[in-house]
């Protein structure tokens, strides 16, 4: 008996819903993944301390247990929605779908999804943003580009993290960006750090770039939307 | 551990499709899965089985037929084979390499009656 049928089919299916609402809203999402302890919270509430006065940021946290994040987030004024996944190693896209009827984000608006801590499951989950970002902090090895290469394979973009810690580590930052082009020639770097700022201006330049791509997108479908309201008037007229 | 998902994925399949066809029982469900998918092929084995029991498709034999990897390698604009991401062009030794197949993940066929 023949099946042949995509066995992740049902959760791209459910990412694509996601994605279209993402679209019909202007949204720009982005789908934070790293291993635990990168600094992905701590980037994300100086990411809203910066940003958040221009473009509304919603983030959905997703972790195994613990509200600990949320909170965080929720202490810099933002909106956020925890998802515990008990005892799953990643987000899905029908988890991420329940998420964003409860974060109800505003049209034209940031939200950020940060992915459980793990480098090597959520890799393979489409949830519907437009970018998976893979954060690595300067603390972990040059080679994980190299041991979880399916990650940045998946990522659009690669922050390396706490680059303030640089001069006192025997870290090659360059090696570690060679290790992820090798897995990744296509993927873009920023080096920054979340606690100083450094390097935080590209980041937040690259945020706003996205932002008004989804809403341009969405203003140019908006017209013809409308055009088709009309028309239907029209007939019934 | 996103095998288990991915037991769980399956077990939806088989079952949407024993429903269609009538099948009381499953005896053997042949899957492929890319080299370069991100998935062990014995932790989805031992995934299957636990997700399996209790249900139409208890027991059954499960098969993974391997798709090789495949990348386009910039320094010999050509297709060649990849055993792992990160490696480097088994030809030109180049590390400019974007994976083109090997990735996918489907449920082939079963067996039931």
């Amino acid at each position: 008996m023949s099946v042949e049928r995509d066995i992740l089919a049902k959760n791209d299916r459910e990412a694509n819903a996601n994605r279209r609402e993402f679209s019909r809203l202007g949204i720009f999402a982005l789908n934070l993944v790293s291993s635990p302890g990168s600094g992905k919270t701590t980037l994300l509430v100086e990411t809203i301390g910066r940003l958040g006065g221009e473009l509304p940021i919603t983030v959905i946290e997703g972790d195994q247990q613990t509200s600990n994040d949320a909170e965080r987030i929720r202490a810099t004024g933002a909106k956020a929605v925890q998802v515990n996944t008990g005892k799953g190693c990643h987000l899905d896209a029908h988890m991420v779908g329940h998420a964003l009827e409860r974060l109800a984000p505003a049209a034209d608006s940031v939200v950020m999804i940060e992915n459980v801590g793990n480098l090597v499951c959520p890799s393979a989950f489409d949830l519907g943003e437009a970018h998976k970002v893979v954060v690595l902090s300067v603390t972990e090895g040059e080679d994980k580009p190299l041991k979880y290469p399916d990650m940045f394979a998946a990522a659009d973009l690669m922050i390396l993290n706490k680059c303030d810690l640089l001069p006192h580590l025997a870290f090659d930052a360059a090696l570690v960006e060679a290790n992820a082009r090798r897995v990744n020639p296509a993927i873009e770097i920023l080096r920054l750090s979340a606690t100083t700022g450094e390097g935080m201006d590209a980041w937040l330049a690259w945020i706003r770039g996205g932002a008004v791509e989804a809403r341009r997108r969405r203003a140019a479908a908006a017209p013809r939307a409308q055009g088709c309201a009309c028309a239907e008037a029209a007939a019934k007229a | 551990m996103h095998e288990m998902s991915i037991a769980e994925s399956v077990r939806g399949i088989v079952e949407e499709t024993a429903a269609r066809e009538g099948f009381a029982r499953v005896m053997e469900v042949r899957l492929e899965i890319g080299r370069l998918a991100a998935v062990e092929p014995e932790a989805l084995r031992f995934c299957f089985d636990a997700v399996m029991r209790g249900g139409i498709a208890e027991g059954a034999v499960l098969a993974i037929d391997e798709t090789p990897g495949t990348a386009w390698c910039f320094g010999c604009s050509d297709s060649v084979p990849v055993a792992m991401r990160g490696e480097p062009c088994p030809r030109c030794g180049g590390g400019q390499l974007q994976v083109t197949g090997g990735t996918g993940m489907r449920v082939k066929d079963l067996l039931g009656n």
